[in-house]
């Protein structure tokens, strides 16, 4: 199963407005990317740099005891399309079980409707993003 | 008649000084008829989160590539796009944008391959206009509609094909690309997703000088002793030189295409727009990895 609770709501989100808007939205939830903890804000270096990304985009995974997944990401206000993303990701990942973000896939990304508005370049960001997420819980799951 | 020259001493060491404007000769003449202010960002959204007043926005993405081909669009899309924006043959544009401008001068070129005579840069792009303090709006532009002229476009004299580079062996080539992407070190991360080209490395004989040292740290150009030292003296480039700039899909490399033939004044440099990842996914064509240019091909 690749969808979440956050996922299906963006998606529907999405789906709602017109295609001319959609770019609108997108930009409305890289405004809602939640801020760094102070525990990351302040540490820079336990950030993880994603490459696919130009501009300068870090992230971060926790995985509780209970094996619940949080998510924490931060991209410049100056790329508020990465950011929206990040914050699309946040949305879909944030609170689920580590199992289901490891199948979680990228493909929610085809049902927005903005693919042809973005670059290819932007959505390998986003798959950079999500690679980088599975392969922290991955490693924290040891 | 042309909209008039700013008159700058910070410009006068460049080959063409008319093509660059500074973000305060930009404020003293906003909503001037005869000029046009075009934001042109890597980042599709920024234009949205706030813009120069009155100023237009180009989509590199959507607009100015053509929607099926991996190609510009034709000349009878580039009137109707820049009739819709309201920009008429003979306005003067001047564009901005993130990123050193990279995406300003991207569009500078692609505006180029139609004629559009006058365009200037604005020096430090959109950063400096924000690192200024300047004011930004989310007001829509109000212009209107003209009849921008069907021109055909011209890729013969700043636009090289794959083919224009094989027969160009020999003869200077850049790299504008980061270091890593160039030695080809990039590819081979293991467990990170791929890059956008199947191999790593770089043209062979290519020299590597990125983008960003034509660049000061407020993305200003540096001034043209320094750019002459970079491209002139380390890079070999002289005024007699045909060379062909790249980088990954042609964006960086128009950034250099602008620095070499406007700051410079290098009368011939084309800017290889398939770049890295049309090379580094061709077959049988050589690529050279590490710090080093390598050899001139022979046998190609």
């Amino acid at each position: 199963m690749s969808s979440t609770l956050g996922s299906r709501e963006i998606i529907e989100t999405f789906q709602e407005v017109p295609a001319n808007l959609r770019l609108e939205l997108l930009l409305e939830y890289s405004e809602a990317l939640p801020q760094l903890p102070a525990r990351y804000a302040d540490h820079p270096e336990l950030l993880e740099r994603v490459e696919e990304c130009q501009s300068p985009v870090y992230l971060f995974v926790e995985l509780d005891v209970d094996g619940q997944v949080n998510v924490f990401l931060t991209a410049p206000d100056e790329a508020p399309t990465t950011k929206g993303f990040a914050s699309l990701l946040h949305k879909c990942l944030d609170g689920e079980p580590a199992n289901t973000v490891l199948a979680f896939d990228e493909s929610f990304v085809d049902d927005l409707g903005i693919t042809d508005l973005v670059s290819p370049l932007r959505i390998r960001g986003l798959h950079g993003m999500l690679a980088r997420i599975k392969r922290q819980v991955k490693e924290k799951m040891l | 008649m042309p909209y008039p020259i700013e008159s700058n001493p910070e410009f006068a060491s460049y080959a063409h000084p008319e093509a660059l404007v500074s973000t305060q000769w930009v404020q003293d003449n906003l909503g001037q008829p005869g000029l046009v202010i075009v934001e042109c960002d890597e980042d599709i959204l920024l234009y949205s989160t706030g813009h120069i007043s009155g100023a237009v926005k180009i989509d590199w993405h959507t607009e100015l590539n053509h929607p099926d081909n991996r190609d510009y669009i034709d000349g009878k899309a580039m009137a109707a796009l820049l009739s819709s924006k309201g920009i008429s043959r003979d306005d003067t544009i001047v564009l901005y944008g993130d990123k050193s401008n990279w995406w300003a001068t991207y569009a500078m070129w692609v505006f180029k391959l139609f004629g559009h005579e006058d365009i200037r840069i604005m020096n430090g792009g959109r950063a400096k206009w924000v690192a200024e303090s300047r004011e930004l709006t989310k007001e829509a532009p109000q212009r209107t509609t003209t009849n921008y002229p069907v021109i055909q476009r011209d890729d013969s004299s700043i636009r090289a094909f794959k083919d224009d580079v094989i027969a160009h062996f020999g003869k200077p080539m850049i790299d504008v690309r980061s270091l890593p992407e160039y030695t080809g070190e990039k590819l081979h991360m293991p467990d990170y997703p791929n890059e956008g080209a199947s191999r790593g490395g770089h043209i062979p004989s290519a020299r590597s000088v990125p983008w960003g040292k034509a660049v000061n740290e407020d993305q200003t150009f540096k001034t043209a002793e320094e750019l002459n030292q970079i491209y002139r003296v380390d890079a070999g480039i002289s005024d007699a030189s045909d060379v062909i700039a790249y980088c990954r899909i042609g964006e960086r490399s128009s950034h250099t295409w602008f620095v070499l033939s406007y700051l410079l004044g290098i009368p011939k440099v084309r800017n290889y727009d398939g770049s890295w990842t049309e090379w580094g996914s061709s077959v049988r064509v050589p690529i050279a990895k590490g710090e080093e240019p390598g050899p001139v091909p022979v046998s190609f």
